[in-house]
């Protein structure tokens, strides 16, 4: 150990304070200036502490559980009534559903239409919350050789989640559609009017730029759509709701607020990535 | 005229009072890292640190110098995808206001230092709303931050009596022969 004087000791510790706040505008000039330093930064740490968090999972997972069961426990009536009353209204659309799906075969056998490959995906467990307080994102745990792209999509076992944005060895950021920085191209379903769907950090994202003439009804269903190559068109996002000032916004499908495991589409989509991603495209695996 | 050196210490007590030394921040990293965990509530990295930076600062400001608050604020940014260095300042200035204010802050009851804890807490989330708008040059809402401080000064009473009891263990530790 190094031996000073008392004053000089003195002198050091107090000056250690303003040092490290001047060190701390550094860091911020730096994390502007490089963001792909601190991308990687944050992708290491996460990779670092990922297998920690999955191990953690579980135990979370059962609190979450036995929290939920206990819920249930207590509004299984009403929750029995509820179900009850849904069934018979399902049970008439499974009757329509497969009419049409029998009606519809019948078309593309006339039609000889090609349908669509299916696309591979694969599922993760949801690990950390990759957000902060002005940050909507989640992390994912995945296996040291995953193939996980940024830029694949991310649904839950209802609709969309979101996008990757960051991928590391070990871990994987999805930016979700709330995100304040989140924009995703929608269809409003009825009118086959495009518009695009704007993260405010809340809990319903907004719609914004519909062409005139065709403004987004309350309760009309929203899908993606290809535009910029982004996302492939019809994936299921959420339903129009209108706010308290009449702004139309998204109730989404995916319950983002109890996300546990997300599926990862790869549909080979490399429009609007982040410039270094586009600099060296990765080949793509072929099935 | 030279004293006597003092007796050298053992190894294990060395390990000992190192142990004692790391204990804070080894426990605030250790809470932030948990706190990141997937609960519903966005936001409890910072919310967790903040009590824990205090505490500390007020009744063992030995055993949390500048450069781990530093380092616990970088941890912070990074667990929390906010702008690299927001929450280092931010957590710094709260360090170094709580230690100047220590002297006052260390006599008082349970209930003022939660009081002047809140304070802080919303200082600390108005520095930080500040910082964000500042370099993402964009207008946020002050609501989640706002919400941030409120979790944050719900979480201190449960964190503070933890620690209390801690820092009592570990005064009793270092007054035995």
């Amino acid at each position: 150990m190094i031996r000073l004087s008392i004053p000089l000791r003195q002198a050091l510790s107090r000056l250690s304070l303003p040092v490290l706040i001047v060190l701390a505008f550094g860091t911020m000039l730096l994390g502007k200036a490089d963001a792909l330093l601190a991308e990687r930064a944050r992708m290491a740490l996460a990779d670092l502490l990922a297998p920690i968090w999955a191990t953690l999972q579980q135990p979370v997972a059962s609190v979450r559980g036995a929290v939920q069961e206990a819920e249930f426990l207590l509004n299984l009536r009403a929750e029995n009534a509820r179900l009850r009353e849904e069934n018979e209204r399902l049970r008439r659309w499974q009757a329509t559903a497969l009419a049409l799906e029998a009606e519809n075969g019948m078309l593309q056998r006339q039609l000889h239409f090609v349908p669509e490959a299916a696309p591979a995906f694969q599922t993760v467990r949801v690990v950390a919350d990759g957000g902060g307080i002005y940050a909507r994102a989640v992390l994912l745990g995945l296996g040291p050789s995953h193939g996980v792209r940024k830029g694949q999509i991310a649904l839950d076992a209802r609709g969309l989640v979101g996008r990757v944005t960051e991928v590391g060895l070990r871990s994987a950021r999805v930016l979700l559609a709330t995100d304040m920085n989140s924009r995703i191209p929608v269809v409003l379903e009825g009118s086959r009017a495009r518009a695009m769907m704007v993260g405010t950090n809340g809990a319903r994202p907004r719609l914004q730029h519909w062409p005139e003439g065709s403004a987004p009804e309350d309760g009309e269903r929203i899908v993606t759509s290809a535009e910029a190559g982004a996302f492939p068109a019809g994936l299921p996002v959420g339903i129009v709701r209108r706010s308290e000032g009449g702004a139309p916004e998204v109730e989404l499908f995916a319950r983002l607020d109890r996300l546990d495991v997300v599926r990862l589409f790869d549909y080979g989509l490399g429009g609007i990535l982040p410039p270094e991603a586009v600099a060296r495209p990765e080949p793509r695996p072929r099935r | 005229m030279k004293g006597r050196p003092a007796p050298a210490m053992g190894l294990l007590r060395q390990i000992d009072a190192l142990a004692r030394a790391a204990f804070p921040t080894g426990l605030t990293a250790l809470l932030m890292v948990l706190a990141a965990v997937p609960v519903g509530l966005p936001g409890m990295v910072s919310a967790a640190a903040l009590p824990c930076i205090v505490f500390w600062s007020v009744f063992r400001p030995a055993a949390l110098p500048p450069l781990a608050v530093f380092g616990l604020g970088l941890l912070g940014d990074l667990l929390s995808f906010a702008p690299v260095g927001s929450g280092v300042l931010t957590l710094l200035v709260v360090a170094g206001l709580v230690t100047r204010w220590r002297r006052f802050l260390v006599k008082q009851s349970f209930l003022a230092v939660w009081l002047a804890y809140c304070g802080v807490a919303l200082m600390a989330a108005a520095l930080g709303w500040l910082l964000q708008v500042v370099l993402g040059w964009r207008l946020v809402p002050l609501a989640p931050g706002l919400c941030q401080a409120a979790m944050s000064a719900g979480l201190y009473p449960g964190l503070a009596w933890v620690m209390s009891r801690l820092h009592e263990g570990m005064s009793r530790a270092e007054a035995a022969p």
